[in-house]
């Protein structure tokens, strides 16, 4: 064929190729070989806490003089497990951060969905919804204290305000740059109303959505911890802070690390969570049969 | 000329035909009057340079774009909105990458409300029909840019169409398989017998493929001659090389350059001197 030809050249008929199963392993291979200098990272870490809250160093702008060895805090997360206390601090912050992220993420999809098809809903929904965003969850507590009744529903309220915006935003974006060729062929191919949201807008902003999720997850976290140090009788949050009242300094670190593995241990599971929603996203990196 | 009764469905019926594109100022006439019919099964070719407005015709057939004067017609129905008895294949990247082969080719049939093991078995046979069968369960992006056409021609025949609309679906592919797509095309189209109307700038690819050939001239897009291909079927590779085929070729190339110089000449550049560069 001699006449123009497309500048965008495209992959050939040829077979896909099975590379991409290799470098899994080779990958796989190359982090456990990265691990010891990773751990001995760590490991300097630790010896330096260790050795400047032994010492009481000062350095005249910050002292570690009332911070607690590493020893000691494995002491206070020890007590912690033991504790009966311990369930109902962890199933207090997760409830909070269940209720507070589930809201986020069903209003946050389903009004980003809209927002990001529709020019009325556009109109009518975002407006109000901007001159909120850039107002802090934190910045809410005050206010949400006096709105809800419950303590709980002013803690669920905050971590919903901070999980919501991260969402909503990646959402529209997410459905704003779905394919216009796809809602063409789907179009052509019978899809009325309601269906193209649920067929093709939701399923083509997915990656975006998930990205939203996890972030959101993130700020949940970071703005429950916050607003249980101020209005909470249980949580990861609150004991944190009830732990410097009380001056027990061991569980204050026990709180951070914990607020910290939580955190990064829903970030995960979202990730993961977002992976099984979108196989197809997953194999784009390296097509491999 | 493979000509069906006209009774058959697949009549496609263009009449005064104007199409605008662009908001406010910068609208234009992509599409000016544009007349002609075409028989139910015909293979028809839409040949233009690239900006001719060609594609801009086959959305409006689609159902896509709106008419600014008269209008498309199948069967005598005049066409308000896309509709899947008129499928439409895009060049590349339109099948819904979330969607397993199997279930992009059944997409159709799901929207008909067909059970999901119906449509499935159905889409089946059709990735058969185009050479695809043991790529099911596969994602858009595992297959290759051929194979992705294949599915897309497969996704749009399931709705039994009345009339394909092909809008350059090879033009992103290397020759090769471009070539070896033409000639799955005609041979599937042999089977399913639907009117074709295919977008194309290629000269070679309108010849090997069409019935009847609709010059297009440069924006804003009229016809500009109306070519009978007189070759019997099936069309192999001795069509390509044959001396009517080489006839064919020079009319449609003289008539494509007269349409580069016209538009060279619009832009107020000398047409003479514009036609001393091509």
């Amino acid at each position: 064929m001699s006449a123009v030809r497309s500048d965008r050249s495209d992959r050939s008929d040829s077979a896909p190729s099975a590379a991409a199963t290799a470098g899994g392993a080779r990958r796989r291979a190359r982090a456990v070989a990265r691990l010891p200098l990773q751990l001995l990272s760590l490991a300097i870490c630790l010896l330096l806490w260790q050795w400047a809250s032994s010492r009481q160093l000062h350095l005249g702008f910050v002292t570690f003089a009332n911070v607690p060895p590493p020893a000691e805090v494995l002491d206070a997360a020890r007590a912690l497990l033991d504790s009966p206390k311990l369930w109902p601090h962890l199933s207090s912050s997760l409830a909070r951060v269940g209720f507070g992220f589930g809201a986020a993420a069903v209003l946050g999809v389903a009004l980003g969905l809209a927002i990001g098809r529709s020019t009325w809903a556009r109109l009518t929904l975002l407006p109000p919804l901007e001159v909120l965003r850039p107002i802090p969850a934190v910045a809410w507590i005050p206010l949400a204290i006096l709105m809800f009744p419950s303590s709980e529903g002013s803690m669920v309220f905050i971590t919903f305000v901070g999980a919501l915006f991260p969402i909503l935003l990646n959402t529209i974006h997410g459905a704003e740059a779905v394919d216009a060729r796809l809602v063409a062929a789907a179009r052509s191919l019978g899809t009325r109303g309601l269906r193209l949201f649920s067929e093709v807008i939701a399923p083509g902003a997915a990656p975006s959505i998930v990205t939203g999720l996890s972030i959101g997850m993130g700020t949940c976290w970071f703005c429950l911890v916050t607003a249980e140090m101020i209005a909470g009788q249980y949580g990861i949050g609150y004991y944190t802070w009830e732990s410097y009242t009380v001056q027990a300094y061991p569980n204050i670190v026990v709180g951070m690390l914990l607020i910290g593995v939580l955190g990064m241990g829903s970030s995960v599971a979202v990730r993961r969570f977002g992976a099984l929603l979108t196989p197809w996203y997953q194999i784009k990196g390296g097509r491999h049969d | 000329m493979t000509e069906t009764p006209n009774d058959a469905p697949g009549r496609v019926d263009v009449r005064e035909l104007s199409i605008e594109l662009g908001a406010g100022a910068d609208r234009f006439r992509a599409v000016e009057r544009v007349s002609f019919a075409i028989p139910a099964g015909q293979f028809v070719c839409l040949l233009g340079p690239s900006g001719c407005g060609k594609s801009t015709l086959l959305g409006a057939v689609a159902g896509h774009l709106p008419a600014a004067t008269g209008g498309a017609w199948l069967d005598d129905e005049k066409i308000f909105g896309p509709a899947p008895e008129r499928g439409l294949v895009f060049q590349q990247h339109t099948l819904f990458p979330w969607k397993r082969v199997v279930d992009n080719v059944a997409f159709g049939l799901k929207m008909k409300g067909v059970g999901r093991a119906e449509r499935r078995a159905r889409a089946r046979e059709l990735l058969e029909l185009v050479g695809l069968a043991g790529f099911e369960d596969k994602y858009p992006v595992q297959l290759s840019g051929g194979m992705q056409q294949r599915v897309e021609i497969a996704r749009v025949l399931i709705n039994r169409p009345r009339v394909l609309l092909m809008d350059e679906p090879f033009a992103a592919l290397d020759a090769q398989t471009r070539w070896v797509m033409q000639q799955l095309l005609l041979d599937v189209w042999s089977r399913v017998k639907t009117t074709v109307v295919f977008v194309t700038h290629d000269i070679d690819e309108a010849i090997f493929l069409a019935d009847r050939i609709l010059v297009m001239s440069h924006r804003p897009g009229r016809i500009r001659e109306d070519l009978a291909i007189p070759a019997g079927r099936p069309r192999g590779q001795e069509w390509l090389t044959s001396d009517e085929f080489l006839r064919l070729k020079r009319r449609c190339m003289a008539l494509m350059r007269d349409e580069h110089e016209r538009a060279f000449g619009a832009r107020g550049e000398p047409a003479a001197l514009a036609g001393a560069f091509i």
